[in-house]
């Protein structure tokens, strides 16, 4: 028996919404979304956790920069670090610089690791950066997080729509609860509001193309005074609609 | 002292397959631990002693079994174990490995082909291997 499903229950017990972040494909901004989430919650007055499962793309920890050179504390688990406010823990704090030739069994096992080791202790919110993508990593993932409220993220490419719809399907399926979509660098077209609204679940709001974005990746502060963070922030304000910190 | 995570989990594990199976109380769980993630068999039954009070589990005997680690080359077939890769395990790459065993692949490569695309055949980690309720 693996008691590491228990043990990811148990660690999240006083977590009260879990939040993963997904994406149908890769480079649609799922982790500065995903870090400038985390950091508006935390604005808004909640205690919020930060988790970056993006084994092959992590990244949170540059958008943050924060330095990943010394393992996190331990004391009855792994004590997430306080980065900007919030409680941060990644994959790369274990994994090292070099590359790490893992097959997708393999990597999932070290996600699954990193969920039952790390003690969140009280937060209102914990975003997960998940995996890209409809692979078995996020498959293997979602069955340890049956509490998740996924907020899926999309562009406006159709291509991007097309997989969104998918991942939509899936988690469906797995009879899964989903927060909403949110739609980054919107131009022209609506296609992703419709097919939210084809698929019957929330359009949470869209983020322009944003051009200075990439310059800013490493100053959180700025980050949140951008275009991107103020859209980010209504998106945020959208979610926790009704919730008050503890 | 990650140890203590891990108990949590083995013991909350038993109480809810006690309870699944209406169990009045746990009799024996018996742990196997993987030699990759080297986990302190002391201070994790220090844990589980601590955890198991005051539930169902509080008399359960618990026996510890250590699996050897073994690793086999995906390129060439070649096995080997722990103590023919000691020398490329060093004190800080155990310490990684502790905590997520899959590190392991950054740092060892297979001893006779040199490829990195090996698998952890055995004991790579905790799991339950037996439990006795009534
Ligand atoms: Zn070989």
């Amino acid at each position: 028996m693996d008691p590491r499903v228990k043990g990811i229950e148990l660690k999240l017990k006083n977590v009260r919404r879990i939040i993963p972040i997904v994406s149908g494909k890769g480079g649609v901004g799922k982790s500065l979304i995903s870090t400038t989430l985390a950091l508006s919650l935390k604005e808004l007055g909640f205690e919020v956790g930060l988790l970056d499962l993006d084994f092959h793309g992590a990244s949170d920890h540059v958008i943050l920069n924060s330095p990943i050179s010394e393992l996190p504390d331990e004391e009855k688990g792994v004590i997430p670090p306080v980065v900007h406010g919030i409680k941060f823990m990644s994959i790369v704090y274990y994994s090292t610089d070099k590359p790490t030739p893992l097959r997708g069994k393999e990597i999932s096992d070290a996600l699954i690791e990193i969920l039952a080791i790390t003690r969140w202790d009280q937060l209102d919110f914990l975003i997960i950066d998940m995996p890209p993508g409809l692979g078995e990593q996020l498959l293997d993932l979602i069955r340890f997080i049956p509490r998740g409220e996924f907020l899926i993220v999309s562009t406006p490419s159709p291509l991007s729509v097309n997989v969104v719809e998918k991942l939509v399907a899936l988690l469906k399926e797995g009879n899964h609860r989903i927060l909403g979509i949110v739609e980054n660098m919107h131009a022209g077209n609506n296609l992703t509001e419709e097919m939210a609204e084809r698929m019957r679940i929330k359009y949470l709001g869209e983020i322009g193309v944003c051009d200075e974005i990439d310059s800013l990746i490493g100053e959180p502060e700025s980050i949140m005074l951008s275009d991107f963070g103020k859209n980010l922030k209504k998106v945020a304000e959208r979610i926790v609609s009704g919730d008050r910190p503890r | 002292m990650h140890e203590w995570a891990l108990a949590e989990g083995i013991i909350g594990t038993a109480i809810e397959y006690g309870k699944e199976n209406n169990a009045n109380e746990i009799v024996k769980i018996v742990i196997v631990l993987g030699e990759l993630q080297d986990v302190e068999q002391e201070i994790l039954e220090f844990a589980l002693t601590q955890l198991k009070k005051d539930t169902i589990a509080k008399n359960a005997e618990l026996i510890f079994e250590e699996e050897r680690a073994v690793f086999r080359c995906r390129n060439c077939g070649y096995q080997w174990n722990m103590k023919q890769s000691e020398k490329e395990l060093t004190e800080d790459i155990r310490e990684d490995i502790h905590f997520v065993p899959e590190v392991v692949h950054s740092f060892l490569s297979c001893p006779k082909c040199g490829s990195r695309d090996f698998e952890v055949v055995k004991g790579r980690g905790v799991y339950i291997k037996e439990m006795v309720v009534r």
